[in-house]
């Protein structure tokens, strides 16, 4: 039967590809689907808390539903480009991109909205919370001029560091720091693993350090770290990143779906579209896999085992 | 000003100096004399002068929005690029659902069967063997899901490579142009390419496979040209005394000859595959390199240690089997007895778990190396990150590596004015290779200058320089008590494989825990990454040194320091080179995993534009690698190894 399944499948797609034009805007992966299993192919973004969304929609989805899912780690731009091929059904938190919302689900029409994850995200600059009972002013962003010695690293030239992430975060940092007139420089960890990393590090000896951070997340709970306050944000203050003096917006995230799945994507779809969840239970089971180091399989069947009721009206 | 600083031997002066390094350098130091003040006096003389610089984000910006606009209706796209990526879909599918298919017994005793009889039953075992830790560790559908990529990686790189080769073996004009072409392939980091090949074909397995092939072509090539011209002219004579045509003479005589270049080129092309398999996880790839990278999301050392352990396997796996066949070679014929038995067994393995329903891993069968590998490193981390007694921790190492080598290094590259640099890069490319090297040097050099990347590029720079210097201290010690030990060298080869095959995401996490965001971690990447070929270079050139030379030293009644310095080591000269040329190769491409750390610089703006799919930062920063690394490679090359490579 396998064989049969096969030879079909090598003479749908030899017959497809062999005459007329080969559509690339319509192309899934070549794992999916195997063995005649109906499969589900996930993006997960590089943060915990996205492999949350993505463990739990995963398991349910095989447990509850049949299915069979894939999951491809991408980032957050290309993740988009994959969507509209079709190379990825969905993407569960996004933090928003204008451009490529406006490209692809307004003009191209190749990606629908799949609605809010729930869950509101937001950047900040943080301090670790026992830098803060030594020195309590810290957390205005006026004061941190005066402290900037001690945030001072061997990268940092003689001024304070601020730790940014992964290159694919949103951030306007160096602007704010330049624009705010800030003694400091602006240090790129370069992948969220390496800024946990050092995050870790610097919390074992209670070191001080200023870092680009982001809630939810499940690091608050292992190292309580306090916002920053900047210039508060107004609608449209972060219009031009070049002049931008303003903190980070509130986001609640969002899901998206290619359009086609949407469409033809059977309970899969419908369960993604109604897929919705809080914070807390988000950071539950993040901190499930990152600190626990469970399997993020493991993580979701504790978490779908012990709130039933909230995953249950997602599937009706 | 490039240009004609190098081109200037040409009006030389015959005989006026002994030495050609002397009279080069004086040629060059006339040329200078004439071309600085005026370059000085016309633009600036401190960093690369802006009016020497091309703003290219425009335009690049435009032609990525033009492929996505109009990828699904330009006939570009709808009959060329299109039919490739379907192509490439429908043929990893094909090989995924026969590996699927065949289950994990029937996988396993075909590798199993396949090893033995290629290379012997040691081989067969350790086969077996590795397949079954690949589906204790957990891993056995990302590793058949990587091994259907490799397998089409890998069969469209060696048809590439050989009808390269074949072109480049056969016409001596198609050779001259192809070699620079295949020189550059295979100094471009593979990173510096991905942003566009994922433009056109979007993330995932097609652009993947064509990144692969980019990469592990090029061995194929230069060896399947090599077997050809290297072809013994007696025999070849022979044959065409019989009447043979030129047709017939490549297939009865050329290719058979050719054997074992050809093999060899084929155990090249898998392993290059295979380190681009990890690489390829950052766009999609899926698989093992996928399990490591998000791994590394949630910190998570063990588990990306338990996917990484499967690629060091087939790794080391295929580069025995395929290094044994070539050995086996031209051992008369083969017995074809031992088949019929094997494939019978293979097929009864296949149907027994297929009969048993256990065409799947049996869930029940795994080992959890997760836990404690991360309570090791862990603790390693917790032990070695500061305070030890005396020797201090490896963060304040890191520290004081950061302030005393990489920032004076840093701000003296950057301090230098922009022609000294260009000068500099011409008398080391020219001492050490032909003019011709120094002009490519040179222009690669001033590329990056045109490209406005001068400052981030000698920032990269500095850290390449600070790791090759440690590499090679590391790698000559290391290579040196290596040759003179058989012993220390049996105990040393499964851990440079180790290092050499581990994907370099898996060491992420433990460089930084161990030496902090910044610079340093970027390095220790780097030196980890590139120290196995040094050591391996280094052993094998000490060893080949003629044993009548070391005799008659020995019988003089030196000691065995005197022997390795006055003796060993300038004999193995050309291999100290060679080591030299790689580790600065190899470390280049580790730059962008060191963009993952807080290496910055370069790296930093190639993941940069993969992540934001931002092609005016991305392939800019991608460009100027590839211009330093030529520039690396040139001024590292020497004239012997170019001749001899395209001989």
């Amino acid at each position: 039967m396998r064989r049969t399944t096969i030879t079909a499948a090598v003479a749908v797609l030899a017959l497809t590809t062999g005459c007329g034009a080969a559509d690339m805007t319509k192309q899934a992966s070549p794992f999916a689907n195997a063995q005649g299993a109906k499969t589900v192919t996930l993006s997960v973004q590089s943060w915990v808390g996205a492999q949350s969304n993505v463990a739990v929609a995963q398991y349910l989805l095989e447990h509850e539903l049949g299915y069979r899912v894939d999951t491809v780690q991408v980032d957050e731009v290309p993740a988009w480009d994959a969507l509209s091929q079709g190379r990825v059904d969905a993407i569960l938190e996004d933090w928003g991109h204008p451009d490529q919302e406006k490209r692809y689900v307004d003009d191209k029409k190749t990606i629908a909205h799949g609605g809010d994850l729930g869950v509101t995200g937001h950047i900040g600059w943080y301090v670790p919370t026992y830098l803060v009972e030594q020195h309590p002013d810290i957390t205005d962003w006026k004061n941190l001029n005066k402290y900037a010695p001690l945030f001072r690293t061997a990268e940092s030239g003689g001024k304070g560091q601020l730790m940014d992430g992964s290159p694919s975060y949103v951030t306007n940092d160096k602007a704010l720091v330049t624009n705010l007139k800030l003694d400091y420089q602006v240090v790129f960890a370069g992948s969220e693993a390496a800024q946990i990393t050092q995050i870790k590090q610097f919390a074992k000896e209670k070191k001080p350090f200023l870092t680009y951070w982001y809630a939810p997340q499940w690091l608050f709970k292992k190292v309580p770290m306090t916002e920053v306050t900047l210039p508060p944000y107004k609608d449209g203050c972060d219009a031009d990143p070049k002049k931008i003096t303003c903190a980070y917006p509130h986001t609640p995230l969002q899901k998206y779906l290619n359009a086609g799945f949407a469409h033809d994507g059977g309970r899969a779809a419908a369960f993604l579209k109604k897929f919705k969840w809080t914070t807390e239970d988000q950071n539950e089971v993040s901190l499930l896999i990152a600190d626990k180091k469970l399997s993020p399989q493991e993580a979701a069947k504790q978490w779908v085992d012990s709130h039933p009721s909230t995953w249950k009206a997602w599937l009706s | 000003m490039a240009t004609v600083t190098a081109a200037a031997p040409r009006i030389a002066l015959p005989g006026f100096l002994r030495r050609p390094a002397a009279r080069k350098l004086v040629l060059l130091a006339l040329a200078a004399a004439v071309l600085v003040p005026l370059a000085a006096a016309r633009w600036a003389s401190g960093s690369w002068p802006h009016a020497l610089t091309v703003d290219l984000s425009g335009p690049l910006t435009s032609a990525g929005d033009w492929v996505i606009d109009h990828r699904d209706s330009h006939p570009l796209f709808l009959y060329f690029f299109g039919y490739i990526s379907n192509a490439v879909v429908l043929s990893v599918r094909v090989v995924y659902l026969a590996l699927l298919a065949a289950g994990w017994a029937g996988v396993t005793a075909v590798g199993a069967l396949v090893a033995w009889r290629v290379a012997g039953v040691r081989l067969a075992l350790g086969t077996a063997a590795a397949f079954v830790v690949c589906g204790l560790l957990g891993m056995w559908v990302p590793t058949m899901q990587t091994l259907a990529l490799m397998v089409v990686a890998v069969f469209a790189s060696v048809v590439v490579g050989v009808l390269l080769g074949l072109a480049a073996g056969l016409s001596d004009r198609l050779d001259r142009a192809l070699r620079p072409v295949l020189d550059t392939m295979q100094v471009l980091p593979a990173f510096a390419y991905l942003l566009p090949v994922v433009l056109v074909f979007g993330i995932g397995v097609p652009a993947a496979v064509l990144a692969t092939v980019v990469y592990a072509a090029p061995p194929m090539a230069r060896l399947t040209a090599l077997g050809l011209r290297g072809a013994d002219p007696e025999v070849l004579e022979a044959v065409e005394s019989l009447g043979a045509t030129g047709r017939q003479r490549l297939v009865t005589a050329r290719i058979p000859l050719a054997r074992k270049e050809l093999l060899l080129g084929l155990n090249q092309t898998i392993m290059m595959a295979l380190s681009m398999a990890v690489i390829a996880s950052v766009i999609g790839a899926g698989g093992l390199g996928d399990r490591v990278y998000q791994a590394l999301a949630s910190v998570d050392v063990g588990a990306a240690l338990a996917a990484g352990i499967p690629i060091v396997l087939l790794a080391v796996v295929l580069d025995r089997v395929t290094g044994a066949a070539g050995e086996k070679l031209g051992e008369g014929h083969r017995d074809l007895r031992p088949w019929a038995y094997g494939v019978p067994v293979a097929v009864a393995a296949a149907l027994a778990a297929r009969l048993a329903g256990r065409l799947d891993w049996p869930s029940g069968w795994v080992l959890n190396i997760a836990e404690p590998v991360n309570r090791a490193v862990d603790w390693m981390t917790a032990h070695l990150y500061s305070g030890v007694p005396y020797i201090g921790g490896t963060a304040d190492w890191a520290g004081h590596f950061t302030t005393w080598v990489l920032d004076p290094v840093r701000s003296g590259l950057q301090w230098l004015p922009w022609w000294s640099v260009l000068l500099i890069v011409a008398a080391l490319a020219w001492l050490i290779g032909t003019w011709r090297t120094a002009l490519t040097a040179v222009l690669a050099m001033a590329a990056i200058g045109v490209l406005g990347v001068w400052e981030p590029s000698l920032d990269t720079l500095s850290q390449v320089l600070a790791a090759v210097a440690v590499t090679l201290v590391l790698g000559f010690a290391t290579g040196i008590a290596a040759a003179r030990s058989d012993r220390f060298e049996r105990a040393l080869r499964p851990v440079l494989d180790v290092f050499q095959t581990m994907p370099q995401f898996v060491y992420l996490i433990p460089v930084v825990a161990l030496f902090g965001v910044g610079r340093a971690p970027a390095v220790a990447a780097a030196v980890v990454y590139a120290l196995p070929a040094v050591v391996r270079i280094t052993a094998q050139g000490l060893r080949q040194v003629d044993p009548a030379a070391l005799e008659s030293s020995r019988s003089l009644g030196a000691t065995g320091r005197q022997q390795l310095w006055q003796v060993q080591l300038p004999l193995a000269r050309p291999a100290l080179l060679l080591a030299v040329n790689q580790g600065v190769v190899l470390v280049l491409a580790v730059v962008i995993i060191g963009g993952l750390v807080g290496g910055g610089a370069l790296g930093y703006d190639v993941t940069f534009g993969l992540a934001q799919g931002d092609l005016a930062t991305g392939l800019v920063a991608g460009a100027a690698i590839v211009c330093l690394g030529l520039v690396l490679d040139r001024v590292t090359q020497p004239t012997e190894r170019r001749a001899r490579k395209g001989a």
